[in-house]
Protein backbone atom coordinates (compact mmCIF):
# COMPACT_ATOMS: atom_id res chain seq x y z
CA UNK A 1 0.00 0.00 0.00
CA UNK A 2 1.22 3.48 -0.85
CA UNK A 3 1.74 5.75 2.12
CA UNK A 4 0.73 9.37 1.72
CA UNK A 5 2.82 11.85 3.64
CA UNK A 6 1.55 15.34 4.35
CA UNK A 7 3.86 16.54 1.63
CA UNK A 8 2.28 14.16 -0.90
CA UNK A 9 -1.21 15.33 -0.01
CA UNK A 10 -0.28 18.98 -0.33
CA UNK A 11 1.62 18.42 -3.56
CA UNK A 12 -1.31 16.62 -5.17
CA UNK A 13 -3.74 19.28 -4.04
CA UNK A 14 -1.56 22.08 -5.34
CA UNK A 15 -1.19 20.25 -8.63
CA UNK A 16 -4.98 20.04 -8.88
CA UNK A 17 -5.32 23.71 -8.00
CA UNK A 18 -3.95 24.72 -11.38
CA UNK A 19 -6.92 22.99 -13.01
CA UNK A 20 -9.30 24.89 -10.76
CA UNK A 21 -7.58 28.13 -11.75
CA UNK A 22 -7.59 27.23 -15.43
CA UNK A 23 -11.25 26.28 -15.37
CA UNK A 24 -12.11 29.50 -13.51
CA UNK A 25 -10.27 31.63 -16.06
CA UNK A 26 -11.86 29.82 -19.00
CA UNK A 27 -15.32 30.13 -17.45
CA UNK A 28 -14.80 33.78 -16.66
CA UNK A 29 -13.61 34.62 -20.16
CA UNK A 30 -16.44 32.62 -21.73
CA UNK A 31 -19.01 34.03 -19.33
CA UNK A 32 -18.02 37.66 -19.76
CA UNK A 33 -17.94 37.34 -23.56
CA UNK A 34 -21.47 35.96 -23.61
CA UNK A 35 -22.56 38.54 -21.03
CA UNK A 36 -21.14 41.30 -23.22
CA UNK A 37 -23.16 40.03 -26.14
CA UNK A 38 -26.31 39.81 -24.03
CA UNK A 39 -25.76 43.31 -22.62
CA UNK A 40 -25.44 44.65 -26.15
CA UNK A 41 -28.66 42.85 -27.08
CA UNK A 42 -30.42 44.41 -24.12
CA UNK A 43 -29.12 47.90 -24.89
CA UNK A 44 -30.70 47.86 -28.34
CA UNK A 45 -34.07 48.19 -26.55
CA UNK A 46 -35.57 45.87 -29.13
CA UNK A 47 -38.46 44.18 -27.31
CA UNK A 48 -37.74 40.70 -28.71
CA UNK A 49 -34.05 40.92 -27.84
CA UNK A 50 -34.65 42.14 -24.29
CA UNK A 51 -37.20 39.38 -23.78
CA UNK A 52 -34.68 36.76 -24.94
CA UNK A 53 -32.13 38.11 -22.46
CA UNK A 54 -34.70 38.12 -19.68
CA UNK A 55 -35.66 34.49 -20.31
CA UNK A 56 -31.99 33.50 -20.53
CA UNK A 57 -31.26 35.10 -17.16
CA UNK A 58 -34.38 33.62 -15.60
CA UNK A 59 -33.51 30.11 -16.84
CA UNK A 60 -29.90 30.09 -15.70
CA UNK A 61 -30.38 31.96 -12.44
CA UNK A 62 -33.44 29.91 -11.54
CA UNK A 63 -31.91 26.45 -11.93
CA UNK A 64 -29.03 24.92 -9.96
CA UNK A 65 -25.58 25.09 -11.56
CA UNK A 66 -25.29 21.37 -10.87
CA UNK A 67 -28.36 20.66 -13.04
CA UNK A 68 -26.90 22.77 -15.83
CA UNK A 69 -23.72 20.74 -15.63
CA UNK A 70 -25.61 17.43 -15.69
CA UNK A 71 -27.63 18.61 -18.68
CA UNK A 72 -24.49 19.70 -20.54
CA UNK A 73 -22.56 16.56 -19.67
CA UNK A 74 -25.05 13.66 -19.72
CA UNK A 75 -27.69 15.41 -21.78
CA UNK A 76 -25.60 16.47 -24.73
CA UNK A 77 -23.86 13.12 -25.04
CA UNK A 78 -27.28 11.47 -24.88
CA UNK A 79 -28.37 13.62 -27.81
CA UNK A 80 -25.35 12.44 -29.75
CA UNK A 81 -22.81 15.21 -29.13
CA UNK A 82 -19.64 13.83 -27.57
CA UNK A 83 -18.53 16.18 -24.80
CA UNK A 84 -15.77 15.82 -22.20
CA UNK A 85 -16.16 16.74 -18.53
CA UNK A 86 -13.85 19.69 -19.20
CA UNK A 87 -16.04 20.88 -22.08
CA UNK A 88 -19.27 20.42 -20.14
CA UNK A 89 -17.85 22.26 -17.15
CA UNK A 90 -16.73 25.23 -19.24
CA UNK A 91 -20.03 25.32 -21.14
CA UNK A 92 -22.25 25.25 -18.05
CA UNK A 93 -20.05 27.68 -16.09
CA UNK A 94 -20.20 30.03 -19.10
CA UNK A 95 -24.01 29.96 -18.97
CA UNK A 96 -24.00 30.46 -15.20
CA UNK A 97 -21.42 33.27 -15.21
CA UNK A 98 -22.99 35.16 -18.10
CA UNK A 99 -26.48 35.03 -16.58
CA UNK A 100 -25.23 36.68 -13.40
CA UNK A 101 -22.82 39.12 -15.05
CA UNK A 102 -25.45 40.43 -17.45
CA UNK A 103 -27.65 41.27 -14.46
CA UNK A 104 -24.78 42.91 -12.58
CA UNK A 105 -23.82 44.99 -15.59
CA UNK A 106 -27.41 45.92 -16.23
CA UNK A 107 -27.55 47.41 -12.75
CA UNK A 108 -24.34 49.35 -13.43
CA UNK A 109 -25.58 50.81 -16.72
CA UNK A 110 -28.95 51.65 -15.18
CA UNK A 111 -27.33 53.67 -12.38
CA UNK A 112 -26.12 56.18 -14.98
CA UNK A 113 -28.66 58.99 -15.24
CA UNK A 114 -30.87 58.95 -18.32
CA UNK A 115 -29.78 62.50 -19.04
CA UNK A 116 -26.45 61.12 -20.25
CA UNK A 117 -28.14 59.31 -23.11
CA UNK A 118 -30.31 62.31 -23.93
CA UNK A 119 -27.41 64.77 -23.81
CA UNK A 120 -25.41 62.56 -26.19
CA UNK A 121 -28.38 62.44 -28.50
CA UNK A 122 -28.55 66.25 -28.49
CA UNK A 123 -24.83 66.47 -29.22
CA UNK A 124 -25.47 64.38 -32.30
CA UNK A 125 -23.72 61.18 -31.20
CA UNK A 126 -25.21 57.99 -32.58
CA UNK A 127 -25.97 54.91 -30.49
CA UNK A 128 -22.53 53.29 -30.82
CA UNK A 129 -20.70 56.55 -30.21
CA UNK A 130 -22.76 57.21 -27.09
CA UNK A 131 -21.92 53.74 -25.86
CA UNK A 132 -18.23 54.01 -26.69
CA UNK A 133 -17.50 57.54 -25.44
CA UNK A 134 -20.14 58.29 -22.80
CA UNK A 135 -21.71 55.20 -21.25
CA UNK A 136 -19.02 52.50 -21.21
CA UNK A 137 -16.21 54.57 -19.62
CA UNK A 138 -18.50 55.40 -16.71
CA UNK A 139 -20.20 52.01 -16.49
CA UNK A 140 -16.88 50.13 -16.42
CA UNK A 141 -15.80 52.13 -13.39
CA UNK A 142 -18.98 51.19 -11.55
CA UNK A 143 -18.91 47.58 -12.74
CA UNK A 144 -15.34 46.64 -11.80
CA UNK A 145 -15.90 46.04 -8.09
CA UNK A 146 -18.99 43.78 -8.38
CA UNK A 147 -17.44 41.92 -11.33
CA UNK A 148 -14.29 41.13 -9.35
CA UNK A 149 -16.55 40.13 -6.46
CA UNK A 150 -18.48 37.79 -8.71
CA UNK A 151 -15.31 36.08 -9.93
CA UNK A 152 -15.20 34.53 -6.44
CA UNK A 153 -18.54 32.86 -7.21
CA UNK A 154 -17.05 31.49 -10.44
CA UNK A 155 -14.09 29.94 -8.62
CA UNK A 156 -16.45 28.37 -6.09
CA UNK A 157 -18.69 27.21 -8.92
CA UNK A 158 -15.84 25.23 -10.47
CA UNK A 159 -15.92 22.95 -7.40
CA UNK A 160 -19.12 21.42 -8.82
CA UNK A 161 -17.20 20.19 -11.87
CA UNK A 162 -15.81 17.51 -9.54
CA UNK A 163 -19.25 15.88 -9.54
CA UNK A 164 -19.23 15.26 -13.29
CA UNK A 165 -15.73 13.83 -12.91
CA UNK A 166 -13.48 16.71 -13.86
CA UNK A 167 -10.31 16.33 -11.81
CA UNK A 168 -9.78 19.64 -10.04
CA UNK A 169 -9.17 20.64 -6.43
CA UNK A 170 -12.37 19.25 -4.88
CA UNK A 171 -12.15 16.00 -6.88
CA UNK A 172 -8.54 15.41 -5.85
CA UNK A 173 -9.64 16.20 -2.30
CA UNK A 174 -12.25 13.43 -2.35
CA UNK A 175 -9.80 11.05 -4.06
CA UNK A 176 -7.14 11.71 -1.44
CA UNK A 177 -9.74 11.27 1.28
CA UNK A 178 -10.61 7.85 -0.13
CA UNK A 179 -6.92 6.91 -0.20
CA UNK A 180 -5.80 8.28 3.16
CA UNK A 181 -8.97 8.13 5.31
CA UNK A 182 -8.00 11.48 6.77
CA UNK A 183 -11.01 13.59 5.80
CA UNK A 184 -10.40 16.26 8.41
CA UNK A 185 -6.90 17.02 7.24
CA UNK A 186 -7.66 16.75 3.52
CA UNK A 187 -10.78 18.89 3.48
CA UNK A 188 -9.22 21.49 5.77
CA UNK A 189 -6.37 21.83 3.28
CA UNK A 190 -8.81 21.98 0.35
CA UNK A 191 -10.79 24.71 2.11
CA UNK A 192 -7.62 26.66 2.88
CA UNK A 193 -6.51 26.55 -0.76
CA UNK A 194 -9.92 27.78 -1.95
CA UNK A 195 -9.80 30.50 0.67
CA UNK A 196 -6.36 31.61 -0.51
CA UNK A 197 -7.66 31.77 -4.08
CA UNK A 198 -10.87 33.62 -3.26
CA UNK A 199 -10.07 35.93 -0.37
CA UNK A 200 -7.65 38.22 -2.25
CA UNK A 201 -10.34 38.76 -4.88
CA UNK A 202 -13.01 39.49 -2.25
CA UNK A 203 -10.62 41.88 -0.57
CA UNK A 204 -9.68 43.61 -3.80
CA UNK A 205 -13.34 44.00 -4.73
CA UNK A 206 -14.02 45.66 -1.37
CA UNK A 207 -11.10 48.06 -1.89
CA UNK A 208 -12.37 48.94 -5.36
CA UNK A 209 -15.83 49.55 -3.98
CA UNK A 210 -14.49 51.94 -1.34
CA UNK A 211 -12.37 53.76 -3.89
CA UNK A 212 -15.34 54.22 -6.16
CA UNK A 213 -17.59 55.49 -3.37
CA UNK A 214 -15.00 58.09 -2.39
CA UNK A 215 -14.58 59.39 -5.91
CA UNK A 216 -18.32 59.78 -6.23
CA UNK B 1 -35.66 11.61 -29.56
CA UNK B 2 -36.94 12.57 -26.15
CA UNK B 3 -39.19 10.25 -24.20
CA UNK B 4 -40.78 12.10 -21.33
CA UNK B 5 -43.46 9.44 -20.89
CA UNK B 6 -40.78 7.13 -19.43
CA UNK B 7 -40.59 9.48 -16.45
CA UNK B 8 -44.27 9.28 -15.55
CA UNK B 9 -43.98 6.08 -13.54
CA UNK B 10 -41.33 7.75 -11.38
CA UNK B 11 -43.45 10.78 -10.51
CA UNK B 12 -43.62 9.73 -6.86
CA UNK B 13 -39.79 9.61 -6.70
CA UNK B 14 -39.62 13.15 -8.05
CA UNK B 15 -42.35 14.27 -5.70
CA UNK B 16 -40.69 12.93 -2.55
CA UNK B 17 -37.38 14.46 -3.67
CA UNK B 18 -39.10 17.77 -4.23
CA UNK B 19 -40.62 17.59 -0.76
CA UNK B 20 -37.21 16.95 0.85
CA UNK B 21 -35.76 19.96 -0.97
CA UNK B 22 -38.70 22.14 0.11
CA UNK B 23 -38.49 20.93 3.70
CA UNK B 24 -34.76 21.61 3.92
CA UNK B 25 -35.18 25.01 2.25
CA UNK B 26 -37.85 26.14 4.70
CA UNK B 27 -35.89 24.93 7.73
CA UNK B 28 -32.57 26.41 6.63
CA UNK B 29 -34.17 29.70 5.63
CA UNK B 30 -35.58 30.12 9.12
CA UNK B 31 -32.45 28.95 10.95
CA UNK B 32 -30.02 30.66 8.57
CA UNK B 33 -31.72 34.05 8.76
CA UNK B 34 -31.91 33.73 12.57
CA UNK B 35 -28.17 32.96 12.68
CA UNK B 36 -27.48 35.81 10.27
CA UNK B 37 -29.52 38.24 12.38
CA UNK B 38 -27.64 37.26 15.54
CA UNK B 39 -24.25 37.55 13.82
CA UNK B 40 -25.08 40.84 12.09
CA UNK B 41 -26.26 42.36 15.37
CA UNK B 42 -23.06 41.20 17.05
CA UNK B 43 -20.97 42.49 14.17
CA UNK B 44 -22.67 45.88 14.32
CA UNK B 45 -23.13 46.47 18.05
CA UNK B 46 -20.97 43.87 19.83
CA UNK B 47 -17.52 44.29 21.34
CA UNK B 48 -14.29 44.14 19.35
CA UNK B 49 -13.51 40.46 19.95
CA UNK B 50 -16.95 39.18 18.98
CA UNK B 51 -16.99 41.48 15.95
CA UNK B 52 -13.73 39.94 14.80
CA UNK B 53 -15.04 36.41 15.38
CA UNK B 54 -18.08 37.12 13.20
CA UNK B 55 -15.90 38.60 10.46
CA UNK B 56 -13.69 35.50 10.41
CA UNK B 57 -16.76 33.23 10.19
CA UNK B 58 -18.32 35.25 7.37
CA UNK B 59 -15.11 35.48 5.34
CA UNK B 60 -14.30 31.78 5.78
CA UNK B 61 -17.71 30.69 4.52
CA UNK B 62 -18.00 33.24 1.75
CA UNK B 63 -14.62 32.34 0.29
CA UNK B 64 -14.92 28.55 0.16
CA UNK B 65 -17.27 26.46 -2.03
CA UNK B 66 -20.40 25.04 -0.43
CA UNK B 67 -19.51 21.50 -1.49
CA UNK B 68 -16.22 21.69 0.44
CA UNK B 69 -18.06 22.96 3.53
CA UNK B 70 -20.50 20.08 3.16
CA UNK B 71 -17.75 17.47 2.78
CA UNK B 72 -15.86 18.98 5.69
CA UNK B 73 -18.91 18.69 7.94
CA UNK B 74 -20.03 15.27 6.69
CA UNK B 75 -16.66 13.52 6.30
CA UNK B 76 -14.36 15.67 8.40
CA UNK B 77 -16.26 16.13 11.65
CA UNK B 78 -16.80 12.39 12.33
CA UNK B 79 -13.01 12.13 12.52
CA UNK B 80 -13.29 14.40 15.55
CA UNK B 81 -16.00 12.18 17.02
CA UNK B 82 -19.08 14.01 15.77
CA UNK B 83 -21.29 11.58 13.85
CA UNK B 84 -23.90 13.17 11.67
CA UNK B 85 -26.52 11.69 9.37
CA UNK B 86 -26.45 13.03 5.78
CA UNK B 87 -29.64 14.95 6.50
CA UNK B 88 -28.22 16.56 9.65
CA UNK B 89 -24.93 17.38 7.96
CA UNK B 90 -26.60 19.12 5.02
CA UNK B 91 -28.96 20.91 7.36
CA UNK B 92 -26.01 22.29 9.33
CA UNK B 93 -23.98 23.11 6.22
CA UNK B 94 -26.85 24.95 4.55
CA UNK B 95 -27.65 26.90 7.71
CA UNK B 96 -24.04 27.92 8.26
CA UNK B 97 -23.76 28.92 4.61
CA UNK B 98 -26.92 31.03 4.55
CA UNK B 99 -25.99 32.43 7.97
CA UNK B 100 -22.74 33.88 6.64
CA UNK B 101 -24.28 35.45 3.54
CA UNK B 102 -27.27 36.83 5.40
CA UNK B 103 -24.96 38.33 8.04
CA UNK B 104 -23.43 40.53 5.35
CA UNK B 105 -26.82 41.46 3.93
CA UNK B 106 -28.51 42.18 7.28
CA UNK B 107 -25.52 44.17 8.46
CA UNK B 108 -25.97 46.49 5.49
CA UNK B 109 -29.58 46.96 6.64
CA UNK B 110 -28.54 47.71 10.22
CA UNK B 111 -25.94 50.17 8.95
CA UNK B 112 -28.61 52.07 7.04
CA UNK B 113 -30.48 53.04 10.20
CA UNK B 114 -29.53 56.59 11.09
CA UNK B 115 -27.80 57.16 14.38
CA UNK B 116 -30.38 59.75 15.40
CA UNK B 117 -33.06 57.05 15.60
CA UNK B 118 -31.00 54.98 18.02
CA UNK B 119 -30.18 58.03 20.11
CA UNK B 120 -33.82 59.09 20.14
CA UNK B 121 -34.82 55.63 21.34
CA UNK B 122 -32.26 55.89 24.13
CA UNK B 123 -33.56 59.29 25.17
CA UNK B 124 -37.08 57.89 25.27
CA UNK B 125 -35.84 55.33 27.79
CA UNK B 126 -35.94 52.21 25.61
CA UNK B 127 -33.52 49.47 26.58
CA UNK B 128 -31.10 48.21 23.95
CA UNK B 129 -33.22 45.12 23.33
CA UNK B 130 -36.33 47.24 22.87
CA UNK B 131 -34.47 49.57 20.53
CA UNK B 132 -33.40 46.59 18.43
CA UNK B 133 -36.79 44.95 18.13
CA UNK B 134 -38.96 48.06 17.95
CA UNK B 135 -36.83 50.68 16.25
CA UNK B 136 -34.07 49.07 14.26
CA UNK B 137 -35.14 45.66 12.93
CA UNK B 138 -38.28 46.42 10.96
CA UNK B 139 -36.95 49.24 8.74
CA UNK B 140 -33.58 47.49 8.47
CA UNK B 141 -35.18 44.26 7.24
CA UNK B 142 -37.53 46.12 4.95
CA UNK B 143 -34.56 47.70 3.20
CA UNK B 144 -32.67 44.45 2.59
CA UNK B 145 -35.65 42.13 2.15
CA UNK B 146 -35.21 41.66 -1.64
CA UNK B 147 -31.49 40.87 -1.29
CA UNK B 148 -32.11 38.52 1.61
CA UNK B 149 -34.84 36.56 -0.15
CA UNK B 150 -32.83 36.16 -3.34
CA UNK B 151 -29.98 34.80 -1.22
CA UNK B 152 -32.40 32.25 0.26
CA UNK B 153 -33.33 31.18 -3.27
CA UNK B 154 -29.64 30.89 -4.21
CA UNK B 155 -29.11 28.63 -1.19
CA UNK B 156 -32.12 26.52 -2.25
CA UNK B 157 -30.55 26.05 -5.69
CA UNK B 158 -27.17 25.33 -4.10
CA UNK B 159 -28.79 22.58 -2.04
CA UNK B 160 -28.72 20.40 -5.18
CA UNK B 161 -25.19 19.48 -4.05
CA UNK B 162 -26.41 17.62 -0.95
CA UNK B 163 -27.43 14.72 -3.20
CA UNK B 164 -23.68 13.97 -3.24
CA UNK B 165 -23.81 12.80 0.37
CA UNK B 166 -26.95 10.79 -0.47
CA UNK B 167 -29.64 13.02 0.94
CA UNK B 168 -32.70 12.06 -1.06
CA UNK B 169 -33.51 15.47 -2.48
CA UNK B 170 -34.71 16.45 -5.94
CA UNK B 171 -31.29 16.02 -7.58
CA UNK B 172 -30.93 12.61 -5.95
CA UNK B 173 -34.30 11.66 -7.46
CA UNK B 174 -33.07 12.77 -10.90
CA UNK B 175 -29.91 10.66 -10.55
CA UNK B 176 -31.92 7.67 -9.35
CA UNK B 177 -34.40 7.86 -12.21
CA UNK B 178 -31.76 8.29 -14.90
CA UNK B 179 -29.79 5.35 -13.51
CA UNK B 180 -32.93 3.16 -13.84
CA UNK B 181 -34.24 4.13 -17.27
CA UNK B 182 -31.13 5.77 -18.81
CA UNK B 183 -33.16 8.81 -19.84
CA UNK B 184 -30.57 11.26 -18.53
CA UNK B 185 -31.49 14.29 -20.59
CA UNK B 186 -35.22 14.01 -19.95
CA UNK B 187 -34.74 13.34 -16.27
CA UNK B 188 -32.38 16.29 -15.71
CA UNK B 189 -34.47 18.60 -17.87
CA UNK B 190 -37.62 17.86 -15.87
CA UNK B 191 -35.68 18.32 -12.64
CA UNK B 192 -34.20 21.62 -13.81
CA UNK B 193 -37.72 22.81 -14.65
CA UNK B 194 -38.94 21.71 -11.23
CA UNK B 195 -36.17 23.75 -9.63
CA UNK B 196 -37.10 26.70 -11.84
CA UNK B 197 -40.73 26.37 -10.78
CA UNK B 198 -39.70 26.12 -7.17
CA UNK B 199 -37.58 29.28 -7.35
CA UNK B 200 -40.40 31.20 -9.05
CA UNK B 201 -42.84 29.94 -6.44
CA UNK B 202 -40.46 30.86 -3.60
CA UNK B 203 -39.99 34.36 -4.97
CA UNK B 204 -43.77 34.75 -5.17
CA UNK B 205 -44.18 33.46 -1.59
CA UNK B 206 -41.47 35.82 -0.30
CA UNK B 207 -43.08 38.79 -2.06
CA UNK B 208 -46.48 37.97 -0.58
CA UNK B 209 -44.94 37.50 2.86
CA UNK B 210 -43.08 40.80 2.48
CA UNK B 211 -46.31 42.65 1.77
CA UNK B 212 -47.75 41.33 5.03
CA UNK B 213 -44.60 41.85 7.09
CA UNK B 214 -44.00 45.46 6.15
CA UNK B 215 -47.49 46.91 6.28
CA UNK B 216 -46.73 49.19 9.22
CA UNK B 217 -46.37 52.23 6.98
CA UNK B 218 -49.75 51.78 5.34
CA UNK B 219 -51.73 51.07 8.49
CA UNK B 220 -50.47 54.01 10.50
Amino acid sequence: MVEFTNYDILRNLLFATQWTILLSIAAFIGGSSVALLLTAMRLTRNSVMTKVVRIYVELFQGTPLLMQMFLCFFGLSMLGYEISAWGAAILSLTFFTSAFLVEIWRGCIDTLPKGQWEASRCLGLNFLQTLRYIILPQAIRVATAPTVGFSVQVIKGTALASIIGFVELTKVGTMLNNATFEPFKVFTLVAIIYFLLCYPLSWYSKILEKKFNVSR
Amino acid sequence: MLYFSDLLQYSDVFFSGLMTTVELTVLTTILGVALGTACATTRQYGNKASQRAVTVYVELIRNTPFIVQLFFIFFGLPALGMRLSPWEASMIALTINLGAYSTEIIRAGLGSISKGQIEAAKVLGLTFRQTLTRVIFVPAFEKIYPALTSQCIIVMLGSAVISQISVEDLTYAANLVQSRNFRAFESYLVTALLYLGLSILLRFAFNTLGKHLFTYRATR
